[in-house]
């Protein structure tokens, strides 16, 4: 398995890992609104807040999160170049 | 990261964003001092349209990078707030709190759908599209598609389905600034649209991408400030934090309690009581149609002639005689009319939903209609959002590959920075009505009543009247257009005539700044993809970019006049521009980075079978295009039909691509070299 491939693989599965956080934070916070409306965060309904900006901002965070993963795998698909 | 030139244009724009803070304050003064509202509309209007015209001039250019792809050198930041200025459309700025305001919960699908779909551009698009480095979305496909002819077949789909997605939105963006124009400053709605198109012209005439990334900056700074300071207000007036996403947390309690109140108050009941006492009226007259058409009629010409007789003033003559001038000329009218009133009143009737409830129903089918339909409206808002080309092309601008990647993070973080706002200035405006202009006296209605009242006679954006003849003020008797919730927000929240221009200058600036990236995006795929590639291969580079400035004039004058034509149809389809770009692009983009085995054949039946199935299905279930309710699947709404066109394109794409041979080793080399860091 060349050197590529190797990158190519941390980075598929990272994409996988992400994307199913995406769906299933999305999914859930719609599929269970219903149950989650009877609890209250800082006075907002649980399942209003996570609709209107908890989902946001998780996907913020993965965006972030992704950016930062990927700039350390591709130094160390760099540094396997020195190696 | 911080190089001289991220300094320069750090500088730059820290000296604009204190001048225009000037600008706001000279004008406040100048308010105290008797300014009429006119000219501090005419001011901020003008003001900022110079504005853009003067940066498109600073930057204008013929080189061909700069021109397309803004010289590839925005620092993620910046591209960031552009890209970000780009995607806030007049939609999202005008009509969205709005849209929240009267939906209440079944709102936030938008919030979601369109910050998720970043998520998508961020993991499977963005970085790879900067990777392969061209100038277009088609130039993509064209490159890892190719197949016979060098790639035409493909980049002419690729082009047809970037044009279908772009014009219907540029459309739309267009007549808001008509709109805006036309409220703010007095002039006629056309001449609204070309003061606009006038601005849009000289800044991506004269610099193409390089010149629109730098107005969408300043744009973006403008949206900003226009959209926080009305909300901080409210949130200082009744949560007591100027921080509206955290001040209405408190405040959705109270508004909760004052809704279980309203639901039960008699004279909101009585109010409902008289609205589907009409609507029960009009369901009678249309199941007695044809007899009860001429009855009406005869009944009506009965009433002048009365009025007449009794020698009534002049004022119930012109009544009576309007009410038999307007009255159906045919049965048919009559049905549609009568239907069509019927179901006003019964919408007016029915009653008070709680705000933060999510998929309200009569029972749990209903309820679960509702909870459906959200999530595919949510997934075809963020699929659509990935296939968008005007933000996908903004891949391209940045310097590096890594700086794609921090730049969608940049450009979700400046569009959260306005959305997660939105939900925050419903809230606070619903709860300032229900508890001060509920209840008040008729008598005494604040003039920001009156004056948004009168603004459109033949389209009330709002209309109060005492339907129960008590005097007071009922909730019910209260309706509010989504369109005007924003552009009045200031005079609700009692701020100076400033704010509410400021408010339509960033209204303007949403619009401008997308509508702009949208041109752009028409004009670059049919003078690079079509003409550059396919007519004319050998086209200097001079002639390149003037080919491509003139064809965006040409597509800007078609666009303001369809505008123009005041379209309705095409308004309410840019909700279904989302689900076509979702299931013609997506498929194909995706696949082809991340599975080498797709092939030319398999894109094309992709990017047909989405297409189709998308658009069979919006024909069949719109009853705008001549569909029908009842030809639903699943009880989908029309403008979802992405949630049927992705995984039919998908599905093509993967089994045509199994049963036609491999693509050849061109391609694989350079899906190779796309998945290379750099």
């Amino acid at each position: 398995m060349d050197k590529l491939e190797r990158h190519w693989r941390r980075v598929s599965r990272m994409t996988g890992s992400l994307l199913a956080t995406w769906l299933l934070t999305t999914f859930c916070i719609i599929f269970f609104a219903r149950e989650l409306s009877g609890l209250t965060i800082f006075g907002w309904p649980l399942s209003f807040y996570l609709a209107a900006q908890g989902a946001s901002l998780i996907y913020l965070a993965i965006i972030g999160f992704y950016a930062w993963r990927m700039r350390r795998l591709e130094r160390l698909y760099r540094n396997e170049d020195a190696a | 990261m911080r190089t001289p030139f991220f300094r320069k244009l750090q500088r730059y724009y820290t000296i604009f964003a204190s001048c225009f803070a000037m600008f706001l304050l000279a004008l406040a003064m100048l308010e105290k001092e008797g300014m009429p509202r006119l000219w501090i509309g005419y001011l901020f209007m003008f003001a900022t349209i110079i504005l853009y015209a003067a940066i498109g001039v600073i930057s204008r250019t013929s080189n061909v990078a700069e021109y397309y792809v803004a010289g590839r050198r925005v620092p993620s930041l910046f591209n960031g707030m552009a890209t970000a200025a780009d995607w806030i459309s007049a939609a999202s700025f005008i009509s969205l709190a709005g849209g929240l305001y009267l939906h209440g919960f079944d709102g936030l699908a938008y919030i979601m759908g369109w910050t998720g779909g970043y998520c998508l551009v961020a993991l499977l698009i963005g970085p790879y599209l900067r990777k392969f480095g061209q100038y277009t979305i088609p130039d993509f496909f064209a490159a890892r598609y190719g197949g016979g002819f060098n790639g035409r077949a493909v980049r002419l789909m690729a082009v047809g389905a970037t044009i279908v997605v772009s014009f219907t939105y540029v459309v739309a963006q267009i007549y808001a600034v008509g709109l805006i124009a036309s409220r703010f400053t007095g002039v006629d709605f056309s001449v609204g649209i070309f003061l606009g198109l006038a601005s849009i012209l000289v800044c991506s005439f004269l610099g193409g991408m390089r010149a629109i990334t730098w107005t969408q900056v300043a744009q973006y700074i403008i949206i900003l400030v226009a959209f926080l300071m009305p909300a901080m207000w409210l949130a200082v007036k009744h949560g007591g934090n100027p921080v509206p996403q955290v001040a209405y947390g408190k405040l959705l309690p109270k508004l909760s309690a004052r809704e279980t109140q309203l639901a039960q108050d008699e004279k909101e009941s009585e109010v409902r009581e008289v609205f589907l006492q009409r609507a029960e009226d009009f369901d009678v007259r249309l199941h007695g149609l044809p007899a009860s058409w001429d009855s009406g009629r005869l009944e009506a010409q009965h009433n002048l002639d009365m009025v007449k007789q009794r020698n009534g003033s002049l004022l119930e003559i012109r009544a009576a005689e309007r009410a038999l001038a307007d009255y159906p000329k045919t049965v048919e009218d009559a049905a549609a009319v009568w239907a069509a009133q019927r179901n006003y009143n019964l919408a007016r009737g029915r009653e008070l939903v709680k705000h933060a409830e999510p998929f309200p129903g009569a029972n749990r089918e209903q309820s679960d209609q509702k909870r459906n339909n959200f999530l595919a409206l949510v997934f075809c808002l963020m699929v659509g959002t990935a296939a968008l080309p005007h933000i996908l092309m903004r891949s391209y601008t940045t310097p590096s590959v890594q700086e794609t990647r921090v730049s969608v993070f940049w450009t979700l973080f400046f569009i959260l920075l306005v959305y997660l706002t939105i939900p925050a200035l419903a809230v606070l405006v619903k709860y300032d009505i229900y508890s001060s202009l509920v209840g008040s006296d008729f008598a005494h209605l604040p003039t920001w009543v009156s004056y948004w009242a009168n603004v459109d006679k033949a389209n009330p954006l709002l209309s109060i009247s005492d339907v129960n003849l008590d005097g007071i003020v009922q909730l019910a008797e209260i309706q509010i257009d989504s369109d005007v919730l924003v552009l009045a927000t200031p005079e609700i929240a009692g701020l100076p005539y400033v704010v509410s221009g400021l408010v339509a200058a960033g209204g303007l600036a949403a619009a401008l700044s997308t509508a702009d990236g949208l041109l752009l995006a028409i004009s670059n795929a049919l003078s690079h993809d079509v003409y550059y590639k396919l007519v004319d291969p050998q086209a200097s580079t001079q002639k390149r970019v003037t080919i491509s400035k003139l064809l965006l004039l040409a597509v800007a004058f078609i666009a303001a006049y369809a505008a123009s034509t005041k379209p309705g149809d095409i308004l309410s389809l840019v909700g279904a521009a989302f689900s076509l770009a979702a299931s013609t692009l997506f498929p194909a983009l995706v696949a082809g980075v991340f599975w080498q085995r797709a092939n030319h054949q398999g894109a094309m039946a992709a990017m047909v079978a989405g297409f189709f199935t998308c658009l069979y299905y919006m024909l069949h279930a719109n009853p705008v295009l001549g569909g029908s309710i009842s030809g639903q699947w699943f009880g989908i709404a029309a403008n979802s039909a992405g949630v049927f066109g992705v995984p039919a394109g998908l599905a093509a794409l993967v089994l045509v691509s199994l049963l036609t041979p491999a693509p050849d080793a061109r391609t694989l080399s350079l899906v190779r070299h796309i998945r290379t860091p750099e």
